[in-house]
């Protein structure tokens, strides 16, 4: 198990590497126009953009550009490890604006993830053991509208009702708990349930069907012939062997939120990780897409990680494989 | 199959299952009646679809209710299965009669250990603690001959072989002293010499439980073995029902001579095995008159418009379904008579 989980990390680490390269290639073969031209002010002379060039480190070739980023990840720069370089436009250090804005992201895919896993199985369940009852067709109506309705238009509804008619809650823009818990719940609450509805409605229809397609397995038949409750039959058997591409997609949805919920962000103004890379890119400011990006593959391999050990646990076929 | 009733382990009085669905209702068991004694093993024979597992799944409460309509009388311990609320059936389930299936690879959950599947149908009936059970599932996958008992318990299905996890479900199948072990295709997905085993331990099972078995097989050969009594099935409905050294001494029903006929063994070449052409019909629109007459060599006038009741054909004869007379069936039944080893 051990040697599973080293031989898992050098390929996590082999394979944020690639994303690493393939994300610099992008900006660096592929360019929108010249970065240097937005720091220039107006009419700039060829001098002006030269300096800015070598001020930038643009004026040296690719693989030094790429060598040096890759450097300061691996054994850290002046800002310490992992060193994700410093901003095009503020020369800022990029580390230090991804750990401002991580905390944002995070408490929102933390506090949606656990309402969504929530509700959406326990709505699966509902509905596969109900199945074609009123309570099933209702349950994958919601299902539906959850799939079908988009994130911002639920959000700004949400916050149009929540916010501005009733004054449930609080409105756009991010509350640290730091500076008030309440205020951050009040703030937090609906982006959560937001993000969480849509989540929710897969997970629902996913474990609805995978408990169906279990319960129909002779083993199942087996739990009932020896004289179980449907209730030990279904949670104990039934939902045990459903749960396995339930992680899988959890571990996923989860890290790939990491720089992916930028509507939601955008939505309730939360300015998190997502927004910061989609603003840093239209301003072609490399350093701190490549820092997103980093993040994100780095969390997208890990939870690949996380949920292959999970497996094992679940399923002890895959320990003995 | 005495008279009296008081020694019927089982008595099961004009079964039928009907599945209502898109296209129609597939009527999968019509009619079926049959009782069951202590030490008696009774051999149910047919080819699939004949409604032979349909059957043993209606007697156990195990056919989803929404979609099988279920009729008759299911006779246990002086109380009506088929009518007793749910929850009294499932404490019958597992602990009075009990359920081996077909396939042992599909038949344990891959994910529990062998142990703790064994052991959850020791808690699923008595209030005792793990450990308790624990030590019960031990012992019994010891009495069904796995080595290293207490070892093996702790091992997930897949690291044991086919048989040793039929043993297994036979062992889970054990543990409250059952009173009526139903065996549906025990051996049918096994290697022809585990097959023998598994046959013995469950003839040993038997006597030493001192419990009714029902032994749902194709295999005529398996019925022949250890069987007291022989049920033939087709289409749903009972064509031979007798004591098993006359069924295979002297058949009466055309469709049981055919059985016989397609049987392999060791004094007929593969050539001379005749097979029964046709396949069963579909139970959503069955032939009218003999259910078998479409692929009886045998059948004559009456055949295809009147169902033949199932009687006794002679005082000496046992119960069967058929039109021809009853010389006929003697002197046909003759030639397939087989020495039957048990």
């Amino acid at each position: 198990m051990t040697l599973y989980i080293a031989r898992r990390l050098v390929w996590t680490v082999v394979v944020v590497a690639c994303v690493l390269a393939i994300t610099f290639a992008v900006f660096y073969l592929l360019p929108a126009g010249d970065p240097a031209l937005r720091f220039a002010g107006k009419n700039p002379t060829d001098t002006e953009i030269a300096a800015i060039h070598h001020r930038l480190g643009l004026d040296r070739p690719w693989y030094v550009q790429f060598g040096k980023f890759s450097k300061g990840f691996f054994v850290g720069d002046k800002y310490g490890w992992p060193g994700l370089g410093y901003t095009y436009a503020g020369q800022t250090s990029v580390k230090s604006l991804i750990i401002a804005r991580a905390p944002r992201t995070l408490f929102l895919i933390a506090g949606a993830s656990i309402l969504w896993l929530l509700l959406g199985v326990s709505v699966g369940v509902l509905s596969a053991v109900k199945r074609r009852s009123p309570t099933d067709r209702l349950a994958m109506g919601f299902a539906l509208f959850g799939i079908s309705t988009p994130v911002f238009w639920l959000g700004l509804m949400a916050l149009y009702i929540f916010w501005r008619q009733l004054g449930w809650t609080g409105g756009s823009g991010y509350v640290s708990p730091v500076d008030s818990i309440t205020g951050f719940f009040s703030h937090m609450i609906l982006p959560w349930i937001v993000l969480a509805l849509l989540y929710a409605a897969f997970y629902a229809r996913m474990t609805r069907n995978n408990l169906l397609e279990t319960l129909g397995e002779d083993y199942i038949r087996t739990a009932r012939a020896k004289g179980l409750s449907e209730r030990k039959v279904i949670f104990k058997h039934g939902l045990r062997a459903s749960l396995v591409p339930i992680v899988t997609m959890f571990g996923l949805d989860i890290a790939l939120l990491v720089g992916g919920a930028i509507i939601t962000e955008s939505v309730f103004n939360l300015q998190g990780l997502g927004y910061l890379a989609i603003n840093n890119a239209l301003q072609q400011d490399l350093p701190v897409v490549l820092g997103v990006v980093l993040l994100a593959s780095v969390a997208v391999a890990l939870a690949n990680l996380v949920v292959d050990i999970l497996y094992a646990f679940i399923d002890p076929r895959v320990r003995y494989a | 199959m005495s008279p009296n009733s008081s020694a019927k382990l089982l008595d099961v009085r004009g079964l039928t299952v009907r599945f209502p669905t898109s296209d129609g209702v597939v009527q999968a068991v019509s009619d079926v009646s049959f009782s069951l004694e202590r030490g008696e093993t009774l051999g149910i024979g047919g080819e699939s679809g004949s409604g032979k597992s349909v059957s043993n799944l209606a007697i156990m409460g195990l056919l989803n209710r929404n979609r099988a309509q279920v009729s008759g009388e299911v006779n246990f311990g002086g109380r009506d299965l088929l009518t007793i609320p749910s929850n009294d059936l499932r404490h019958i389930r597992g602990k009075d009669i009990a359920m081996v299936f077909q396939d042992p690879f599909a038949c344990l959950h891959p994910m529990y250990r062998v142990g703790d599947q064994i052991a959850e149908a020791v808690t699923a009936h008595i209030d005792v603690g793990k450990a308790k059970a624990w030590e019960r599932a031990e012992e019994l996958l010891g009495r069904v001959g796995i080595p290293n008992a207490k070892s093996r318990a702790r091992d997930y299905p897949h690291q044991f072989s086919g048989g040793m996890r039929q043993r297994a479900m036979i062992a889970m199948a054990l543990v409250h002293n059952p009173d009526i072990l139903i065996c549906d295709e025990p051996t049918t997905a096994l290697d022809v010499t585990v097959q023998a085993q598994i046959i013995d331990l469950i003839e040993d099972v038997k006597r030493e439980f001192d419990i009714g078995v029902i032994l749902v097989t194709h295999d005529l050969g398996v019925v022949a073995e250890v069987a007291n009594s022989v049920m033939v099935m087709y289409a749903g409905r009972i064509m031979e029902y007798g004591p098993a050294n006359e069924i295979f001494d002297r058949p009466q029903h055309p469709y049981a001579w055919g059985l016989l006929d397609s049987m392999p063994s060791v004094e007929l070449r593969l050539e001379q095995l005749v097979p029964i052409e046709g396949s069963p019909p579909s139970l959503l629109s069955p032939p009218t008159g003999c259910p078998f007459h479409p692929r009886c060599r045998y059948r004559f006038e009456p055949c295809p418009t009147e169902r033949p009741p199932l009687v006794a054909p002679a005082p000496e004869a046992h119960l069967d379904a058929c039109h021809l007379p009853w010389e006929t069936k003697v002197s046909e039944g003759a030639k397939r008579a087989r020495s039957v080893a048990a």
